[in-house]
């Protein structure tokens, strides 16, 4: 890891001063556990690091407005604990867990889980989020494919690494981002972007913002988290469906499915969506919107096997939405 | 890091930070500033108070304050290891990954390869070394031993820290919880079975917290 100035801030305005205009100048630490890797990777060597745990209004989870606001460093094992998020957002604890560590549970927070970077070989090896060669060539469609996109028709073809993203996604949240010209508020399906050129970001972020709040709608849905990995602990999900149903009775009247490690963004299962209105949730039903979710996937060469585990995540997650056992 | 030169001072007012403020911020070194100062300084103008170079911190590690000199770039895990001779904790995957490198800070469990040194201050850390009692082996040690539960034994620390931490919150577990409470920590030699035996026997003699 290159060396670098280490800022410490208390206060927000504190923090807006220590960052710089580039990703080259600064980076935001908060639990550490993807920052200080990337950086041992020497993938980013930010010239100063600046560690935002010790701004005290950016934790603790609370009511605000319709909204249960997620301080930006709260940790994923304060998420799980308590009991509000609890109660209404049984699919974002499910996400949670899926981080298997404790550790990292005690260590990650829920602004990190969004702002981590992707785990793409190609990234983390120094070719770029587009994972290009020394002429220019994508090396993903003709490489080592099999953990990539089967949505995307290029040029990214990393999957997004976010655990909470597909849960924050179904659930319709928003993240608050702070800068020192003032606060934006951007929905999380907005907050992913699929680069299409060199030098963007995988996330709607200046290097002068921070992320400081998740603000989750509270109405009533039924939700829930299923995530597909190859061992069952401590390992990245291959495929991850959240889904969140607003019902009328045992009728869905609307249906949220946002699909996790699948494309360079969290991705929207928008036929599988509409095609679920009106319907109750059986094992039928939960099939059927499994086929049309993968009905537009263009998997790569090594990664068609993708395709069925992600209709299988959709399906198992709207039966445990439903409460019901497969 | 020198700061007798002149080039460096130019370039150290030119970004508008030094040493000397960050030490005054963030209350580490030889002396700790009255915050009064502080905050004059702050409503004068917000100045980000960094720390870069070698800097000496004092950490509070199995209830022993010690002082260390650090870079910031140095992880909780190296200062330990390193420049601490406390080598418990083992260095393995240095990604987050494995569990080996577990200690304890403020009664959770943590990577101590995925902290930075100078974000422990001012915070319990507990290491392997600290939870033996008078020479005898810790309760969740003791087990461990009883049941055979390592064969190269480097991942051994890390499992007895994460095993320590995981029933300190659940004092009575299932087997599955303690499968799913140890997910944070892999033996390539595969002793799983001998671990979870040992958890359950900790259990049994090791009422969580007690020891904490």
């Amino acid at each position: 890891m290159q060396s670098f100035e280490y800022a410490n801030p208390a206060t927000l305005k504190e923090a807006f001063a220590a960052l710089g205009a580039t990703w080259e100048d600064s980076a935001v630490l908060a639990g550490g556990t993807d920052l200080l890797s990337i950086m041992k990777d020497y993938v980013q060597s930010p010239k100063r690091v600046v560690n935002i745990k010790g701004i005290k209004e950016l934790g603790g989870i609370s009511r605000k407005g319709g909204n249960i606001r997620v301080g930006a460093t709260v940790t994923l094992d304060e998420l799980t604990s308590n009991a509000a998020v609890r109660a209404s957002f049984p699919g974002l604890v499910q996400a949670a867990l899926g981080v298997s560590s404790p550790q990292l549970r005690n260590m990650g927070t829920v602004a990190g889980d969004l702002c981590q970077r992707p785990r793409c070989w190609y990234f983390r090896r120094g070719f770029g989020l587009l994972g290009k060669g020394p002429n220019g060539e994508a090396l993903v469609p003709t490489g080592e494919n099999k953990f990539h996109a089967i949505f995307s028709n290029g040029p990214a073809y990393f999957v997004s690494a976010s655990t909470l993203g597909p849960a924050l996604v179904a659930l319709g949240a928003s993240v608050t981002i702070a800068s020192a010209s003032g606060n934006r508020t951007v929905l999380v399906e907005k907050f992913f972007v699929a680069p299409t050129g060199d030098g963007q970001r995988e996330i709607d972020l200046k290097p002068n913002e921070i992320v400081t709040e998740i603000l989750i709608p509270a109405p009533a849905t039924k939700n829930a988290t299923y995530e597909v990995r190859q061992r069952e602990l401590l390992d990245w999900p291959l495929s991850a469906a959240s889904v969140a149903l607003r019902m009328n009775g045992t009728t869905i009247t609307s249906a949220s499915i946002a699909l996790g490690h699948v494309a360079p963004t969290i991705w929207r299962a928008t036929q599988a969506e509409k095609m679920l209105v009106g319907k109750t949730i059986t094992v039928a039903t939960a099939e059927a919107a499994g086929e049309a979710a993968v009905a537009n996937a263009t998997p790569l060469s090594g990664n068609k096997y993708k395709v069925q585990l992600t209709k299988v995540a959709v399906k198992r997650a709207l039966l445990a939405a439903a409460g019901i056992k497969a | 890091m020198s700061s007798n030169n002149d080039s460096e001072k130019d370039k150290r007012a030119q970004s508008g930070f030094s040493r000397r403020s960050w030490l005054r911020g963030a209350g580490i070194g030889t002396s700790v500033v009255g915050a009064g100062v502080l905050e004059q300084e702050a409503e004068a103008q917000v100045t980000p108070k960094v720390m870069s170079g070698e800097v000496e911190i004092t950490l509070d590690i199995n209830g022993r304050k010690r002082s260390v000199k650090v870079e910031p770039r140095t992880t909780l895990l190296d200062a330990l290891r390193n420049r601490m001779d406390l080598t418990g904790a083992k260095r393995v995957c240095d990604r987050g990954t494995c569990g080996a490198c577990t200690v304890s800070i403020g009664g959770k469990i943590v990577y101590g390869c995925s902290v930075l040194a100078v974000d422990a201050v001012g915070k319990s850390i507990q290491t392997i070394e600290g939870i033996a009692t008078e020479g005898q082996l810790h309760p969740v040690s003791a087990a461990f031993v009883n049941n055979d539960a390592q064969q190269c034994g480097y991942c051994t620390p890390g499992f007895v820290m994460a095993a320590k931490g995981f029933l300190d919150k659940h004092p009575n577990p299932t087997v599955e919880q303690v499968e799913k409470g140890l997910a944070g920590n892999i033996c390539r030699c595969g002793t799983y079975v001998g671990v979870r035996k040992a958890v359950l026997e900790a259990a049994k003699n090791y009422k969580g917290g007690s020891n904490a």
